[in-house]
């Protein structure tokens, strides 16, 4: 089995293809881990990982470099029912529209729109930076046997927009914030962090390592 | 619930831990990514490098360390010390840190901020302060900037810089006081809270702990969101654990994963 991280020009690709290698190394038959920035790879992989850091327009602009990638992904996903991790911004991505400075049409796979956080408590920072407990919405192959809620595991965050989904069934998990924040979504075989569990230490290794299992 | 952040801070020369870390059983105390892997099993929330390399031929080991760390370690790095182009940040973070730290480069030309936000993203672009009390004559005590390790006084206004490099991009600010800086008589609290209150972004207090009770201080009165710390860890007087089991008998949100 293969797994391809596309490689678009985002900053965390070697974290995250690393945190990949590792996870898949815990698993009986390891997959094979890929980073790719070849559309043909991406189309025949058995899942996709989109990572991404940065502002939305311009990973967006990153993607769309890659002639035929956005193409790719979405028949993989779309029409071969592959397994899609989308990973901060790739998360983001999975979006109808981003609204970071500028307005960007993202993948549209989950419908609504990327807005910037806004605590209610004004004396809580912007970014959203450091750990923060995950409240589950639904579950979730990919979030089995990991303890969420308030005295459950942390995920780490670094970011100031959030993809506030126009479905709730899309949503699996939020994290407090001052107000509600968009930490998973999941839609027929794609799931998206908005954290980075390539950075959540053990928990986020049980997480990958969950996907790499997860067969839709 | 949002958490309260401890990171350790580890000053690498050459590719070796200053002065070496004592606090587990290493093979290589003087080994950087031993001592990362060391810290990420005992549940930092996040860790620092700081080079002190002097020389520009030996800034490519500090690569390897950052490299070997990523490799290693599933947690977020931040590098800082010579950082001064974009070609800098680049390579750090392409090698596996997820924020660099900006001093000097920054006060010489605060542009360098912009231009750093505007092509990786504000998340990852930390500005470094340090500053140290100045009484002026006939005036009131001040924060200024200090650069070359607290030597170099520029004369500028800690608490408009601060102001000035989040408007510019920051992310995030490292604020250390140069008064407190080694004395472990605790963090300069009334500096940590006159900065934590006038940027939006996160302060990270830093320079003086001695206590686990100056780590609380930190955040309940210097209203910072994480702490910074190195000897206390290094030398094994506190573990990572300890310190953050105290912050939370004194009622802070932490992090306690197994």
């Amino acid at each position: 089995m293969s797994v391809a991280i596309i490689d678009y020009g985002s900053g965390n690709l070697h974290s995250a293809a690393k945190a990949f290698e590792r996870a898949a190394r815990s698993l009986e038959t390891p997959d094979r881990i890929v980073v790719t920035r070849d559309p043909d790879v991406v189309f025949r992989a058995d899942r996709i990982v989109l990572p991404g850091v940065g502002a939305f327009a311009d990973c967006r602009k990153g993607l769309d470099a890659l002639d035929g990638m956005v193409q790719a992904m979405t028949e993989a996903v779309r029409d071969k029912a592959r397994p899609f991790f989308g990973i901060c911004v790739g998360m983001q991505l999975m979006a109808t529209r981003g609204k970071e400075n500028v307005v960007t049409d993202g993948l549209n796979w989950i419908a609504g729109d990327v807005e910037r956080i806004t605590p209610r408590d004004e004396s809580l920072k912007i970014p959203h930076m450091g750990w923060n407990t995950l409240d589950l919405l639904r579950e979730h192959p990919v979030l089995e046997r990991l303890p969420l809620g308030p005295k459950g595991r942390h995920a780490y965050f670094v970011h100031s927009y959030h993809l506030h989904a126009a479905n709730e069934a899309d949503v699996l998990a939020r994290a407090d914030y001052g107000g509600p924040v968009t930490a998973i979504v999941a839609k027929d075989t794609a799931i998206g962090t908005q954290f980075h569990p390539e950075k959540s230490q053990r928990f986020g290794l049980a997480l990958i390592a969950n996907f790499l299992k997860w067969k839709p | 619930m949002f958490k309260v952040r401890v990171i350790p801070c580890l000053d690498v020369k050459d590719g070796r831990v200053v002065k070496g870390v004592n606090f587990v059983d290493l093979r290589d105390a003087g080994d950087p990514v031993e001592a990362a892997i060391a810290y990420d099993a005992a549940g930092a929330d996040e860790l620092c490098f700081l080079d002190i390399t002097a020389t520009h031929e030996n800034r490519g080991t500090m690569l390897d360390v950052v490299r070997r760390t990523a490799e290693a370690c599933f947690m977020p790095l931040t590098v800082g010390g010579g950082v001064r182009t974009v070609d800098d940040i680049r390579t750090l973070l392409k090698s596996g840190a997820d924020k660099v730290s900006i001093n000097s480069a920054a006060v010489s030309r605060r542009e360098f901020v912009k231009e750093a936000a505007e092509k990786f993203g504000d998340q990852c672009i930390v500005v470094a302060i340090d500053a140290k009390r100045v009484t002026r004559a006939g005036g009131s005590d001040r924060w200024e900037i200090f650069t070359h390790g607290g030597r170099k006084a520029t004369g500028i206004d800690a608490i408009e810089y601060a102001q000035e490099v989040v408007s510019l991009g920051a992310g995030e600010i490292l604020l250390t006081s140069m008064d407190r800086d080694g004395t472990r008589q605790g963090f300069d609290i009334p500096l940590t809270r006159a900065i934590a209150d006038s940027i939006k972004v996160p302060v990270i207090a830093s320079g003086g702990v001695g206590n686990l009770d100056h780590l609380v201080d930190g955040i309940r009165n210097g209203h910072a969101t994480a702490v910074l710390a190195a000897s206390i860890f290094h030398f094994g007087e506190f573990t990572i654990r300890e310190a953050k089991e105290h912050m939370e008998r004194a009622g802070l949100p932490m992090r306690l994963d197994p």
